[in-house]
């Protein structure tokens, strides 16, 4: 019996929702013309069909593409889907249909469009995680590093170990103003949720104080001689700038004293 | 003097220093600790110069007893000094790396009253740093030539990379413009610290918990254009640094006239952008892709070319190991095609295990075919009505600004670099 095309599946945007959709796929051999979100306005001409989440069905899927295919597929998969890639529910679908019939080797099939697409994707997410690695601006604001980004792609969940890693002591929010996410870590561990418009309080006179320290230093290690915007526009454009500390107005708060407490004897 | 004034001031004569990135080192966090190591380096941001922003880079001290005359800090220099105590140090490195400003503290220092005295300085602060506030980021400090071994095994112990600058490429420049400084006196630290690394890579090796030294290797700089060297001796002098001494990084920097002097150039020299340029692209190939020295210049040709890269020069002038058939050749003979670069060719090299490649399939795997065509084949046929006269080429690998360069060389002196080379153009983060 040929495959049914002429519909579309409306899903709950989460993967766990996409996972259903590649179940019902499967279970009423269907190939959806459109997989979408209430989010965004569709038209189709085809009947849609709502898929609900069912944490039973997406547990099935997500263990058969471990065991059928791999792993690391199963990973590439979840962070297609953290992509800005448009129709990417429909792509990851053909991707693990192929997946499903080749195995594991899916992954080196890098000519392969519905691998290459991905890939491409995936590896856009990749580096603008990397990047949001080192341009996040923290500001104290009562006790909590707070910071706010502004991504295309979802990158939080790619930046999770990393800041609890590094902030072991530390409590911290990153704040993502496009997906309306935010970060919480405590302790080395992390949580993402939902929050809309948030808005860090208040700096202190203290936090000022190291931001003008910044903005200083920024602005001293600079080459005239070899001033080059273009060169720094390609590794830092200007999109990553809006919230990071040496693109703000310049603070003007009182410095910071730090008299040493006694003298050190080197080597003691 | 306030802290701001010192920092601009000190960070302002650390600014010239190119050997400054965050890489080479793997290190988790720790509960109670802060901070963590990141092998490839990360970036923070991007100066004004386009270069990357990794570590918090001042000198410890601007009050230098030498007097080497290409130097901003020399001690006939007429500039304001200042000097940064041990805690400042420590807060400003804290304070800017829980806010993500940085990934470490890459610490210089001019040198105070003498190397070893200079040391103990340094020494000072960054074990504040470590113990007392317990920051587990990067450190990179440099060595000063003429310390004590004592002080330098000490210093090692407390950071991740060490650097002794070799300043000159030859002793008989370093003779001439850094009269307080010798080859035996900057070779010397560097050996140390190579034989301090094995010796601790054996230690580590039996026991587990042995304290690190210098995990992240080290690395040194050339300055290019103050004297009178060749690319040629240039690259053979890393090339030899990479092997004796075992170096993670060599950096170049191009001459920026800070004054007049005797020996130097004169002050209205530009910087030779273009000239570090390719010899970063050569450092490259000697690192990763399996070039000799050697290979890319000789004493007949001792600079590089200014219209092409090093390895589209070396191509063009080793026709004969051309074209490359991509379905078979080894990841070697790949990486020798102007066009692909290490990633290409492991893509190339996954690719081809399930699929025939051809060139669309090569565009599908980011290879810059612009430059590849004229070397590879696909299935033994290569680009379907591609011309094959050296000049033509030679047309076809140059960028728009290298035509311009080469064609008319009057026109706009501004632009040194084109769009393309912009975005490879180093920055030390690699």
């Amino acid at each position: 019996m040929p495959y049914r095309t002429d519909i579309a599946y409306l899903y709950d945007g989460s993967f766990e929702g996409l996972m259903c959709c590649v179940f019902e796929s499967y279970y009423k051999k269907e190939l959806p013309e459109l997989i979408f979100t209430q989010e965004e306005a569709q038209s189709t001409l085809y009947d849609i069909r709502e898929i609900e989440s069912d944490r039973g069905k997406a547990a099935r899927v997500k263990s058969a593409v471990k065991n059928k295919i791999s792993a690391e597929a199963l990973d590439f998969v979840q962070k297609a889907f953290f992509t800005i890639l448009p129709r990417k529910e429909r792509i990851i679908l053909d991707f693990l249909r192929k997946g499903f019939k080749t195995g594991g080797v899916i992954l080196d099939m890098l000519t392969d469009d519905t691998v290459s697409v991905l890939s491409k994707a995936v590896s856009h997410l990749g580096k603008e995680s990397a990047l949001y690695r080192g341009f996040v601006r923290f500001s104290e604001i009562g006790g909590v590093m707070v910071s706010v980004i502004e991504p295309k792609n979802f990158v939080l969940p790619l930046m999770m170990d990393h800041f609890c890693d590094r902030y072991p002591e530390e409590i911290f929010v990153i704040y993502d103003k496009t997906h309306s996410t935010m970060l919480l870590g405590e302790k080395g561990k992390a949580r993402l949720g939902y929050v809309e418009n948030f808005e860090p309080g208040e700096a202190n006179i203290g936090e000022k104080a190291f931001r003008r320290l910044w903005q200083s230093f920024y602005e001293a290690i600079g080459i005239q001689e070899r001033y080059n915007p273009q060169c720094q526009m390609s590794h830092m454009p200007k999109r990553y700038r809006s919230q990071m500390t040496e693109f703000q107005e310049r603070e003007t708060a009182p410095l910071p004293l730090f008299p040493e407490p006694e003298a050190r004897l080197p080597g003691k | 003097m306030d802290l701001e004034e010192k920092l601009k001031i000190l960070t302002g004569a650390a600014k010239y220093d190119v050997a400054c990135t965050s890489s080479g080192v793997s290190r988790s966090g720790e509960k109670g600790k802060l901070g963590n190591a990141a092998a490839w380096g990360i970036c923070h941001s991007f100066a004004s110069d386009g270069r990357c922003i990794s570590l918090l880079k001042v000198l410890m001290s601007n009050a230098c007893a030498y007097d080497c005359s290409y130097c901003v800090n020399r001690r006939s220099n007429d500039l304001p000094r200042a000097t940064l105590s041990p805690r400042e140090l420590a807060e400003l490195t804290i304070q800017f790396y829980r806010r993500n400003y940085i990934e470490g503290l890459f610490l210089s220092s001019g040198v105070l009253r003498n190397p070893d005295y200079t040391c103990e300085q340094m020494i000072a602060a960054i074990r504040l740093l470590r113990v007392d506030y317990k920051f587990n980021g990067y450190i990179h400090a440099k060595a000063i030539p003429g310390t004590d071994e004592k002080l330098i095994t000490e210093l090692g112990l407390l950071v991740d990379r060490m650097s002794v600058n070799i300043e000159l490429p030859s002793s008989r420049s370093l003779q001439l413009l850094a009269p307080n400084k010798t080859k035996a006196h900057i070779l010397k630290p560097m050996q140390q610290i190579k034989e301090g690394i094995q010796e601790n890579k054996a230690a580590l090796a039996l026991y587990k918990a042995s304290p690190k030294f210098v995990p992240g290797g080290q690395a040194t700089q050339l300055i290019v254009g103050a004297s009178p060297e060749t690319d040629y001796s240039i690259i053979t002098l890393s090339e030899s640094l990479y092997k004796r001494y075992t170096l993670k990084r060599v950096f170049y920097s191009a001459y920026i006239p800070v004054q007049s002097g005797r020996n130097l150039p004169s002050v209205d020299t530009k910087p030779p952008l273009l000239r570090e340029h390719r010899l970063y692209q050569a450092d490259f190939l000697l690192r990763f892709y399996g070039f000799s020295a050697k290979e890319l210049l000789s004493e007949k040709t001792p600079n590089f070319n200014t219209a092409v890269d090093p390895k589209c020069n070396w191509a063009l002038n080793n026709m004969d190991r051309f074209p490359v058939e991509v379905n078979t050749a080894p990841q070697e003979a790949l990486l020798r095609v102007p066009g692909i670069g290490v990633t290409g060719a492991k893509r190339i090299i996954t690719a081809r295990k399930t699929a025939k490649l051809d060139f669309a399939g090569l565009k599908k795997l980011n290879i810059v075919l612009k430059r590849a065509q004229y070397f590879i084949t696909c299935g033994g046929k290569m680009l379907e009505g591609l011309k094959q006269n050296p000049e033509f080429i030679l047309r076809g690998l140059m960028s728009e600004a290298s035509i311009r360069r080469t064609y008319l060389p009057d026109s706009e002196q501004m632009s040194i670099f084109d769009e393309e080379e912009y975005r490879k153009c180093l920055t030390g983060q690699i």
